[in-house]
């Protein structure tokens, strides 16, 4: 489990390879590689011919205008790439008419644009709810009980007898979820188990479940002792924890985020962290990934982690055939396996 | 610390480790008279022990505040001895045979803990299989920025867990990993006829059932090193071990030789077998998670640690029954 530092073979493809390869394999574009495509690189050569605009010299509209001279009709986007708009991309490629996404989220992608032009786009939705949920819920109990925080501790030779490092028990605090899709359902389920009372914030109220429902997720805050944000980011939900809701939050509060970053308005938590005015946080998502605010690096209440919450072996492998099997089902002219509607 | 013995409050040693006065002792001196060697005499074993025979023939009660060793030769200096009252969950730092003999009681803190050790052993098994704190460390030193490359964790659903001691803490633990998905088994010193997981006798038999091993047993003769070469080959190149009970319920020195030879894939350690030392070897590997004996380290625990010492000393001094008796 070691993080290594061995890098990917780099192949470099030219203009000239993209026009006259002579692989019988479909073709895909990539605009930059997901985390599932830098594992599984080799396997996914097996069964497509990737076109690489990130290794292309090409401006990427010249890249895209060869591929559409080319007919390439299949894209393979990434979250953490550029968006996925007319004016970026689909003006430039008209022979588009399939984008295949890593991620369970698809806000970087022009959906309008896409339904308009008869494009079809699949994500990742279902592969990595229980992963996410995992690390939501880690986040939660090593913010709490100190974990990392005490790990640095150990690691730096500053274990003293007679230092006390008390964390917080986590029983019988209040949870607030906000969206109680997939994964903020399987975090209440666990957090649950914790002896944790769980509120939820969603576009809808379910009645099917045992937790208070708040449409407003200010009042949820005022209420809660953790927030964990699962929920997509739309226009609705962009900088839906604001200043208000960290303040109704709290000085005791600890905000744990496993969806977006701009979910979060990030200068604002920066600022509420180092001022204290919030107790912690577990964060996994940024606005502007891989960047983290330097601020943060500092804090010995704050747990990062780099986009990871769906990263495990076993999710892995469940996307790279779900990705596989998406693209197989578009080139076979068969319905696509997970298709965003 | 005054030890003033004129004003008829019941006296109480205080039995600790010389680096530091326990935030305890603030609870105690309203109602006891507090003799504490340490301060008066010095950390010194002679020293302390004359302390005691000098001042403590009356003390009919002892507090020790940290899990640091109590015998015949403290027990000797202090012959009104009929209680102690330990401000741990353990007891394998006294003698009981000892207290046994002597006809001493001894109280521990009972169930005061154990929610807490409980969310922190689970917390530590999320850490080891998803990276949490290596990832932490791969962002603060800007490798996320630097490099795509990163190391994949595990799913949590579908391991099997094998908890060894299903007490207090280990039925928590159960119920927690239940929730994840996980299917648990047990050691134990007898099974647990109203339990619904798999039992196993023999440590080795559950280490090769098992993905993931959590010890939160007491540690006893028969306990000590139990998880040896052989279970830890048991366990298997995949297999995880989290110990929130003690640290000689290991061989370390195996344990050691086992994570830096990657034959077990992680470790998740909040005590070790010479604390606080930690073996150096494992600070540089990012499959385990360090912790300097934490799990019981929340708020409330620490009150309850409080409430409870001043429970039994209570009781004991009403005649009343000791609220958590260490059975002898």
């Amino acid at each position: 489990m070691l993080y290594s530092n061995t890098k990917p073979t780099e192949s470099m493809e030219s203009m000239e390879s993209v026009e006259s390869s002579s692989s019988s394999l479909p073709k895909i574009i990539l605009l930059k590689p997901p985390p599932i495509f830098v594992h599984f690189e080799t396997q996914f050569s097996r069964h497509f011919h990737f076109l690489k605009a990130y290794e292309s010299p090409l401006p990427l509209p010249s890249f895209l205008a060869a591929a559409a001279a080319d007919g390439v009709a299949a894209m393979f986007a990434t979250a953490n790439g550029p968006q996925i708009t007319a004016e970026s991309v689909f003006d430039h490629i008209p022979s588009l008419c399939c984008i295949v996404s890593s991620a369970v989220g698809v806000d970087h992608i022009d959906l309008v644009e896409c339904r308009r032009r008869g494009i079809v786009v699949a994500n990742a939705a279902g592969v990595s709810a229980s992963d996410c949920a995992d690390f939501a819920v880690g986040l939660v109990v090593d913010v709490f009980r100190k974990v990392t925080g005490g790990d640095r501790f150990v690691r730096s030779g500053g274990w003293c007898s007679d230092e006390f490092r008390l964390g917080r028990r986590l029983g019988g605090k209040t949870v607030g979820i906000v969206g109680l899709g997939r994964i903020g359902s399987a975090v209440a389920k666990r957090l649950h188990a914790f002896n944790c009372r769980i509120l939820y914030n969603s576009r809808n109220k379910n009645p099917s479940v045992p937790y208070s429902f708040y449409s407003n997720v200010c009042d949820m805050a005022a209420d809660s002792d953790v927030l964990v944000v699962c929920c997509s980011l739309s226009d609705e939900t962009r900088h839906l924890i604001n200043k208000e809701v960290l303040t109704a939050l709290g000085k005791e509060g600890i905000i744990v985020n496993v969806a977006r970053g701009p979910i979060i308005d990030e200068k604002e938590l920066v600022r509420f962290l180092l001022e204290a005015r919030i107790a912690g946080a577990g964060l996994d998502v940024f606005e502007r990934e891989p960047s983290v605010p330097q601020e943060l690096f500092s804090l010995d209440n704050v747990v990062l982690a780099h986009h990871q919450a769906g990263f495990t072996e076993e999710c892995f492998q469940d996307l790279f055939e779900l990705v596989k099997g998406n693209f197989e089902a578009f080139f076979s002219n068969k319905p696509l396996l997970s298709p965003v509607v | 610390m005054e030890n003033n013995t004129s004003d008829h409050k019941p006296v109480i040693i205080i039995h600790r480790l010389p680096s530091c006065e326990s935030f305890l002792t603030n609870h105690l001196t309203t109602t006891y008279t507090l003799l504490d060697p340490i301060a008066a005499a010095g950390p010194e074993p002679a020293a302390v022990r004359a302390y005691l025979r000098l001042h403590g023939s009356s003390a009919r009660a002892l507090l020790c505040v940290e899990p640091i060793p109590l015998g015949s030769d403290i027990m000797d200096c202090l012959p009104s001895l009929e209680c102690i009252v330990s401000a741990t969950t353990g007891t394998d730092h006294i003698e009981l045979s000892e207290c046994r003999r002597r006809g001493i009681s001894v109280t521990n803190l009972g169930d005061a803990f154990s929610v807490d050790v409980a969310d922190y052993a689970v917390v530590l098994l999320l850490d080891v299989l998803r990276n949490v704190s290596a990832g932490d460390r791969f962002v603060r030193v800007g490798s996320w920025v630097e490099q795509p490359e990163f190391s994949l964790g595990f799913r949590i659903s579908g391991k099997r867990v094998g908890i060894v001691g299903l007490g207090n803490i280990g039925s928590r633990i159960a119920k927690r990993l239940i929730s994840f998905g996980c299917s648990i088994a047990y050691n134990s010193r007898k099974k647990h006829p109203d339990v619904p997981f798999p039992y196993y006798n023999n440590i080795h038999e559950l280490a090769i059932h098992t993905d993931i091993l959590i010890l939160c047993c007491s540690l006893t003769d028969e306990t000590r090193h139990m998880i040896n070469k052989d279970v830890l080959t048991a366990l298997g190149k995949e297999g995880v071990i989290i110990n929130v009970g003690r640290g000689a319920l290991i061989d370390e020195r195996e344990l050691v030789r086992f994570l830096v030879d990657g034959r077990i894939a992680g470790a998740g350690l909040d005590v070790f077998e010479d604390e606080p030392t930690v073996p150096k070897e494992l600070f540089g590997l990012q499959n385990v998670v360090l912790s300097a004996h934490h799990a019981v380290c929340t708020h409330q625990s620490f009150k309850a640690i409080i409430d409870v010492v001043l429970a039994n000393l209570e009781a004991f001094y009403s005649n009343k029954p000791l609220l958590t008796p260490v059975n002898l």
